[in-house]
């Protein structure tokens, strides 16, 4: 029971961007994702992209508002894992089926079909603001990544006050989202 | 600039920091204004996404600091710095296929190779069969022979084990008898027994396993030896075609087979062998091969083991070369003397045979218990 709470303690902690939480959750499961790649014919990079992708699968589950976890977080970590990493090693086929598969594993294929979504929302936003050109690119990434009000930011780019940037910034939002839209209505 | 204060009054809207009689006024526009409703909704949707890449990109940019703090306090490990081995092993590890998959090829191309070797070289034991006789078989024979032997006591110690047996033939009549190596292998002495089951017992005095060719010396007090051979050696060049006759034992009984010769090399043109179109069976090994006027060529040796009736034979000059190139360091070969003449020349093949027959040896191979 205690084991459950703290598990609920971490996954809350994770949706909140608690680093401590984060911390712990990498600890805790890491080095076991990192064997598993490591046996089956990935190299160390392979194993910190695959487990990062699964903490923030995880960490997108954890966010939403239908949030229910019905297995350890262990095996759900090593469920996507194993998931993402049989997907890569068919991308770059050398599917082998000699998956080492001892681990309790649970369905994840739901999440992940949630996750790879994301995944093309967050690549269409990513491709927007990166196409968008200096300062825009950088003024948009400080106000709404970086969440930066909007006094420094004129302070940080050089703007003689804040109503200039913000006039600045809003010719640039103009222009991500019409490049955003262009994009996002395709992939729909 | 008007797109822009709409987008920010949106914005303003959407975050709820616009004053209430504002918020009311911008309610009211909106819904009266379709196009402005739209672009409300759509931004709504904007801010979301914006909302979700941030996080993400912010959980990211979190995750890659944990990585690294954690790798530096040792929590978690990537090879390198902690331990040498992990790099071999990650190397190892991504390796590990193509390496097994050169390995196997490897492996492969040298079973090939050396099945080729094996394939191509002359007197291959699969495709050859020595003539020696097996045990089972000879000592059946011994047992049927035993009854027949002049002897009244074998000759051999107590403790005897059979290994093997062939036939052999006098080069001189001393007592010096050649027969394969083959036929001895294994053993360290050996009997003789002629036509008229008069047993001898015989040591082995020079074997060259490289010719398959082995001398024994007759020592018995018994043999009467004889003041010369009916048959000589042939020097001179043979033709294919000439027809050639063989005494041995592949039964306990002396046998004669003929033939022809049918090639000046043997089994994948092995320089030191005829081929005989000739059947022989286990028991010929060591046998003489001889021409019409009673001149050997050579000693049988072995047969093919896929094709009917292909027999080889040692070339007898080889028996030369053997003694000559040893004669000076064994003397126990020194006193040998061949002769090329045939005393059995132009006699019927009768005759030739029976003339000859007890110059030709049933040899039993035996080692100690």
């Amino acid at each position: 029971m205690k084991a459950e709470l703290n598990e609920q303690a971490l996954l809350k902690g994770l949706a909140n961007n608690d680093s401590k939480a984060i911390e712990a959750l990498y600890k805790d499961n890491f080095n076991m994702v990192q064997s598993f790649i490591l046996n089956n014919n990935g190299s160390y990079d392979d194993a910190r992209d695959i487990f990062q992708e699964a903490m923030i699968a995880l960490y997108e589950k954890a966010k939403s508002d239908s949030f229910v976890l019905t297995s350890k977080i262990n095996t759900y970590v090593y469920s996507i894992c194993r998931r993402l990493w049989l997907k890569r090693l068919q991308q770059i086929g050398r599917y082998s089926n000699q998956i080492d598969s001892l681990e309790e594993t649970v369905s994840v294929e739901e999440d992940l079909e949630i996750h790879e979504k994301r995944n093309a929302e967050f690549a269409i936003m990513d491709r927007a603001l990166n196409s968008l050109g200096e300062p825009c690119k950088s003024l948009l990434e400080g106000y709404y990544v970086k969440k930066m009000d909007m006094q420094h930011l004129a302070k940080e780019f050089g703007y003689t006050n804040a109503d200039n940037a913000k006039n600045q910034k809003y010719k640039c939002l103009i222009r991500l989202k019409k490049l955003f839209f262009a994009q996002y209505n395709i992939g729909d | 600039m008007e797109d822009n204060l709409l987008l920010q009054a949106i914005e303003r809207y959407l975050d709820g920091t616009m004053l209430s009689a504002e918020k009311a006024y911008f309610e009211e526009l909106r819904k009266n204004t379709p196009e402005i409703d739209q672009m409300v909704v759509e931004h709504s949707m904007f801010l979301h996404q914006m909302d979700l890449y941030s996080a993400q990109r912010n959980m990211k940019h979190t995750l890659h600091e944990v990585h690294t703090k954690l790798l530096e306090r040792g929590d978690i490990n990537e090879g390198g710095e902690l331990n040498t081995r992990g790099r071999v092993i990650q190397l190892y590890n991504k390796y590990k296929r193509v390496t097994a998959i050169a390995a196997s090829v490897g492996g492969i191309i040298a079973l090939v190779i050396s099945g080729l070797t094996v394939y191509f070289t002359p007197a291959n034991n699969n495709q050859l069969q020595e003539l020696k006789r097996e045990v089972e078989v000879v000592k059946r024979n011994q047992q049927y022979q035993g009854a027949k032997l002049n002897e009244v006591d074998s000759k051999l110690p107590k403790d005897a084990v059979l290994t093997g047996g062939g036939s052999g033939f006098l080069i001189d009549a001393k007592g010096y008898i050649i027969t394969n190596a083959h036929v001895l292998k294994g053993s360290s002495f050996a009997n003789v027994i002629n036509n008229n089951h008069d047993e001898f017992s015989a040591k082995i005095i020079y074997r060259d396993e490289a010719r398959d060719l082995a001398i024994l010396k007759i020592e018995d007090e018994d043999y009467k030896p004889l003041k010369t051979l009916p048959y000589g050696f042939r020097k001179t060049d043979i033709d294919l075609g000439e027809e050639v006759f063989t005494l041995g034992y592949p039964r306990n009984d002396i046998t004669y087979n003929k033939g022809d010769l049918s090639a000046k090399t043997g089994y994948n043109g092995d320089s030191t062998r005829w081929q005989l179109e000739m059947n022989a069976n286990p028991g010929n090994s060591g046998g003489p091969v001889l021409d019409k006027n009673g001149e050997v060529i050579g000693v049988l040796s072995t047969r093919e083991k896929h094709a009917e009736g292909v027999a080889f034979a040692i070339k007898s000059k080889n028996i030369f070369k053997m003694i000559n190139e040893v004669k000076d360091t064994d003397t126990s070969l020194e006193k040998i003397k061949m002769t090329s003449h045939s005393s059995i020349k132009g006699m019927e093949r009768a005759i030739q045979i029976k003339e000859m027959e007890n110059c030709v040896f049933l040899v039993q191979a035996f080692n100690k218990k």
